[in-house]
């Protein structure tokens, strides 16, 4: 009897990684990573809010003309948002694939129940679907100005931010989402590291602190403004 | 010791299950969590009711065929297999549920025990190394690093009870093919497959229906061996550097 040769063809990396549940969540880490650093970025961006319309404003205005004169007027802006909008999907769409498999994986749940894993764990995949919605909500808020209270003016972000945080809804809404965002960091941050093979036994303490840091700084410098908004620091 | 024992019944693997309510008199602390169950068999017996199913083989803690979930542990509230949990870890009076492990991989087939053959498909698809068979060969031929070696022991240790599985919130049985995988691929013996080993290893994983890693660590709570929830990153890293040498043949 002849032995079989074995033929070693593979799919291509693309096919191997989409296809694999440790490839899929390496999507979700290197996304996840690309809006976490966007957001450092957007935090950093909205403390300017605190230096008066002046500087808020030019700061907009700046985002626009960013690569000028190699790049026309806003498309850096509009390659960021392509990037991002790409992120978003890949994200959202692995995240879905994966908690399907996942659901399907335990159909059946144990008679005797046990409070088990972190909040922040148990709460990503909602987490998820709470930021995902409120992504929208914010842009049609402050970007387009589809749903903004009052007047929406094109080129005055500080006032339309102050308006924005002068509803109750637009602070309700806001604070519930940056909770699910420290939430989500907190427990995404040290799960992509893992996936992508960062961690280690003596490296993890440290990447669980980063994570904590992340999380917390992003929370309260995002929360800095609805706060300075209802304190009359921001008017 | 008197115990209330609510014990999953399913007749085979088509039938619906549900929890049946028992009492046990006379358990002695020194009994293992096994032994009460065979003092509950053979009550059964006797009035001519059908025993409780349940795995078991080894009873030292080394076979890994021992698999019950009690109230909500896989192998109970102590770090160890089932057979090795002794009723002095539970008091008098108290109430038991113990039910098998749940995972659609892992289909119960009666009473508590589950098909786990997953796993051994899971070893089939790369599991081994490729050696030429016959006697062993001289002990210093092939030098292995003493951090290496603690390594690979660490994860040799595991014995496929499917705990990680039985615990995990996702069903994944990640915990164990990175045990697996590592255990092998830290080795210069297992070095000849070290790419295609965890490529085929976790396709198969993914293949047999288990769910995926949500870092909820709960796997390597239950282990009871002590595998580290480290040992999954590892297998990352693994399946992420094998998936970029492969694409570059």
């Amino acid at each position: 009897m002849a032995l079989a040769t074995r033929t070693d063809r593979r799919p291509s990396l693309a096919r191997t990684v989409w296809d694999s549940s440790v490839g899929k969540k390496a999507v979700m880490a290197v996304s996840g990573i690309v809006m976490l650093l966007y957001l450092v970025v957007h935090m950093i961006g909205n403390l300017k809010i605190f230096f008066g319309p002046g500087e808020f404003d030019h700061y907009a205005h700046w985002l626009r003309t960013l690569g000028e004169p190699f790049m026309h007027y806003e498309w850096t802006l509009w390659l960021i948002r392509v990037v991002l909008v790409a992120a978003v999907v890949a994200h959202a769409v692995s995240a879905y694939q994966l908690s399907r498999r996942d659901l399907r994986a335990r159909p059946s749940k144990y008679v005797h129940k046990k409070a088990r894993a972190s909040y922040a764990t148990r709460t990503m995949r909602w987490g998820g679907v709470i930021l995902g919605l409120f992504i929208v909500w914010h842009l049609l808020d402050l970007t387009t100005g589809t749903v903004h209270s009052g007047g929406f003016q094109e080129g005055h972000p500080y006032q339309n931010v102050v308006d924005t945080f002068s509803t109750w809804y637009g602070n309700v809404v806001y604070l519930v989402a940056m909770l699910a965002l420290g939430l989500h960091v907190r427990h995404g941050f040290f799960s992509a590291a893992q996936t992508l093979g960062a961690g280690s036994r003596t490296r993890n303490r440290a990447l669980r602190a980063v994570a904590d840091v992340l999380a917390l700084l992003l929370t309260a410098g995002f929360v800095a403004v609805p706060v300075g908004v209802m304190t009359g620091v921001v008017s | 010791m008197k115990l209330t024992l609510r014990v999953w019944r399913q007749k085979n693997a088509d039938a619906d299950g549900a929890m049946s309510t028992y009492e046990v008199d006379g358990v002695s602390p020194d009994m293992s969590f096994l032994e009460m169950l065979d003092t509950l068999n053979e009550e059964l017996i006797l009035k001519g009711e059908d025993p409780v199913a349940f795995d078991h083989d080894c009873r030292e803690g080394i076979c890994g065929a021992c698999s019950l979930v009690i109230n909500g542990d896989a192998h109970g509230p102590e770090r160890t297999t089932t057979c090795q949990l002794h009723m002095r870890s539970f008091r008098d009076g108290d109430t038991l549920d113990i039910e098998p492990w749940r995972a659609s991989a892992f289909p119960v087939i009666k009473d508590l025990v589950v098909d786990r053959s997953a796993f051994d498909r899971i070893i089939q698809a790369g599991g081994y190394i490729t050696a030429p068979t016959g006697s062993a060969p001289e002990a210093h031929a092939t030098p292995v690093p003493k951090p290496d070696a603690d390594l690979a022991f660490e994860h040799a240790e595991c014995i496929g009870c499917g705990a990680c599985v039985a615990a995990c919130p996702n069903g994944a049985a990640m915990l164990f093919t990175s045990a697996k995988v590592n255990h092998l691929n830290v080795l210069p013996q297992g070095a000849p497959e070290r790419e295609t080993r965890v490529l085929d290893m976790v396709a198969q994983m993914d293949e047999e229906g288990f769910g995926g890693c949500t870092l909820a660590g709960e796997c390597a709570t239950a282990c009871p061996k002590g595998i580290p929830l480290t040992s999954i990153t590892s297998m990352n890293k693994e399946w992420l550097r094998a998936t970029r040498k492969v694409a570059k043949r």
